[in-house]
């Protein structure tokens, strides 16, 4: 710890101790949480839980279900609104000028970024079950959670499209590129490493959404592998928090199972975002 | 090459515009399709019953509609989870800014920052599989599902959004203004405390309301730990029922939509929609005045 060149007072000690009591409570809830369902979840882990199907018997209940329909919704989601996000900033960052209209669409989105997500949930079933007459399907929740992190997406990817710097832009129109040539030849390639970090927090988030899924009418009890966009579905945290809304404390272990599994997940989510951030910047540094 | 072809430029920058576009349409139709559920509900139900009365209960043999029962049980959630934040947050962003040294912050505040990243089913289970337990051993009257646990682990989770915010906000104060004070003959503490933080008074107060704000929408917690009673009480160790997990106690059930009382979802939403607005909008505001200074 740095205390200057003086030694600290008394009333200084008695405020860093305070400081440190804090400091290591929140770090520990951090712990007790986290511990409280490895020390629960971790005899859930075997093959008979992951390949079984829900049951009336927590025993014998398995996640299956919630677990293939989890990774249909992140891949749907992250292929719906990645490039919307992107090529949302690039058109906020590369094409609008300074001036209102950029503020008040600035404004909009920080906005959005605050929406709760029950409400998302609540305009999907609107939108996208009813308008578009999509039902309860792997489709409409997709395109729902697609709404609720795309502000987060563009608010990442403006912010990596930001650190490119100014002269790279320069060198590209003094060499006679278009727009269009700098856009796709430099501010891509050199902010991908930023807008990949951005979107695989985003989609962190949306792998633990339950709320707006949960107003979409996504079902609580799937027994079947869903077999296409339009099938019914469930989630992993949607799957946890029907098993915690149960007395039984043997469903309560089923539901530390399954979020334990959800936590599993998002680690390798997030470090396949880091391994393929390390290797895009490894190339740009070469080139 | 196709990809020098000005119909490909020009292509290109419409997909752009479109992809812009998505951000407004949704706004757009949060707003259109919220006040337009909201406005078929307050055909049926007039409005001063639903901002006047005290009672809640649309599922009920005996309706009523007064929203303030939801509203005393989110206010009460998210105040406890404020109480529990605020102080912890400012502390821990004064002790990381002023206090220790930055090779410590770095490797520390990624990780509380971490708390964000547990998703939030998790938090219900630790508040009610763990944390209700055991505070029963010294709170006989806790009810197994209450606000007061529900309050403490939301507070946990918007932690970090109140630590990194005021952290921010903290390292944006002038390190002019500090060596002031020092040249003054002020102490360390009070350099600190009547130089520092008033100075990142904004900021910090900007953290607290989106705290408060993300407090107030959170869904999960309060579905799982703080019950489904819409009582008007300040008793935090009862149970009570928020806005959310009122339009997520709906939304599970089997009530049929189009009907009153799948319309009662829209009408608290849209109260949920404006709460957090105003919220947002505050800490937009005090966000940019402190980014001018």
């Amino acid at each position: 710890m740095r205390f200057g060149n003086k030694t600290a007072t008394r009333r200084e000690l008695i405020f860093y101790a305070l400081c440190l009591i804090v400091t290591s409570f929140a770090l520990t809830a951090l712990l007790i949480t986290v511990g409280a369902i490895v020390a629960s979840g971790a005899l859930k882990l075997n093959l008979d839980f992951l390949l079984g199907f829900p049951s009336r018997k927590a025993e014998q209940a398995g996640i299956l279900p919630a677990l293939l329909g989890s990774a249909y919704i992140i891949f749907l989601v992250a292929v719906v609104s990645v490039p919307i996000g992107v090529l949302s900033a690039l058109f906020f960052e590369e094409y609008l000028r300074n001036g209102p209209i950029k503020k008040m669409l600035d404004i909009n989105l920080k906005t959005l970024a605050g929406v709760p997500s029950i409400v998302y949930g609540l305009i999907g079933l609107q939108i996208f079950v009813r308008t578009f007459d999509l039902g309860r399907s792997i489709l409409a929740g997709a395109l729902t959670i697609s709404l609720l992190i795309l502000p987060v997406v563009v608010i990442a990817s403006r912010e990596a499209i930001r650190q490119v710097p100014g002269s790279f832009r320069e060198a590209s129109y003094a060499l006679g590129a278009t727009k269009f040539d700098t856009i796709w030849r430099i501010v891509i390639p050199f902010s991908l490493p930023g807008i990949i970090t951005g979107s695989i927090l985003a989609l962190s988030r949306a792998i633990g959404e339950a709320a707006p899924l949960i107003c979409l009418g996504a079902l609580t009890y799937v027994a079947f592998i869903p077999d296409g966009l339009f099938s019914p579905f469930t989630t992993l945290p949607i799957q946890a928090f029907n098993w915690i809304s149960r007395p039984q404390p043997e469903f309560h272990q089923n539901a530390a199972g399954a979020i334990l599994i959800l936590i599993i997940l998002l680690l390798i989510v997030n470090s396949l975002g880091i391994l393929i951030r390390l290797k895009l910047q490894k190339r740009l540094n070469l080139g | 090459m196709w990809l020098f072809r000005k119909t490909t430029r020009k292509a290109f920058s419409a997909l752009c515009f479109f992809s812009a576009s998505v951000s407004i349409l949704t706004t757009a139709s949060i707003i259109l399709f919220l006040f337009f559920e909201t406005l078929e509900f307050f055909k049926e139900v007039p409005m001063t019953e639903f901002f006047l009365s005290t009672t809640w209960s649309p599922l009920f043999e005996k309706k009523e509609f007064g929203i303030w029962p939801l509203i005393t049980g989110t206010l009460l959630t998210s105040m406890i989870a404020l109480i529990v934040a605020l102080p912890t947050g400012i502390l821990i962003s004064i002790f990381f800014s002023e206090v220790v040294d930055r090779k410590y912050r770095r490797l520390l505040k990624p990780t509380l920052e971490l708390l964000a990243a547990i998703p939030t089913v998790v938090y219900g289970y630790f508040a009610l599989v763990v944390l209700t337990p055991f505070m029963q051993n010294f709170l006989p009257n806790l009810q197994s599902f209450n606000a007061l646990s529900a309050g403490i682990v939301m507070g946990l989770m918007i932690l970090p959004t109140i630590l990194s915010i005021s952290d921010d906000s903290l390292q944006n104060v002038s390190h002019n203004l500090r060596l002031a004070g020092y040249a003054l003959g002020a102490t360390r503490l009070q350099v600190t405390f009547f130089i520092v933080v008033p100075a990142a008074g904004s900021g910090i107060f900007a953290a607290s309301v989106l705290g408060l704000a993300r407090a107030i929408g959170e869904t999960m917690i309060v579905s799982i730990a703080a019950g489904q009673m819409p009582k008007l009480h300040f008793n935090p160790l009862e149970a009570v029922q928020t806005m959310t997990a009122y339009i997520a106690q709906v939304s599970l059930g089997d009530t049929p939509y189009g009907s009153l009382e799948f319309r009662t979802v829209f009408a608290v939403a849209t109260v949920l929609f404006i709460l957090t607005l105003i919220l947002n909008f505050l800490a937009l505001k005090l966000k940019i005045s402190l980014n001018s200074v």
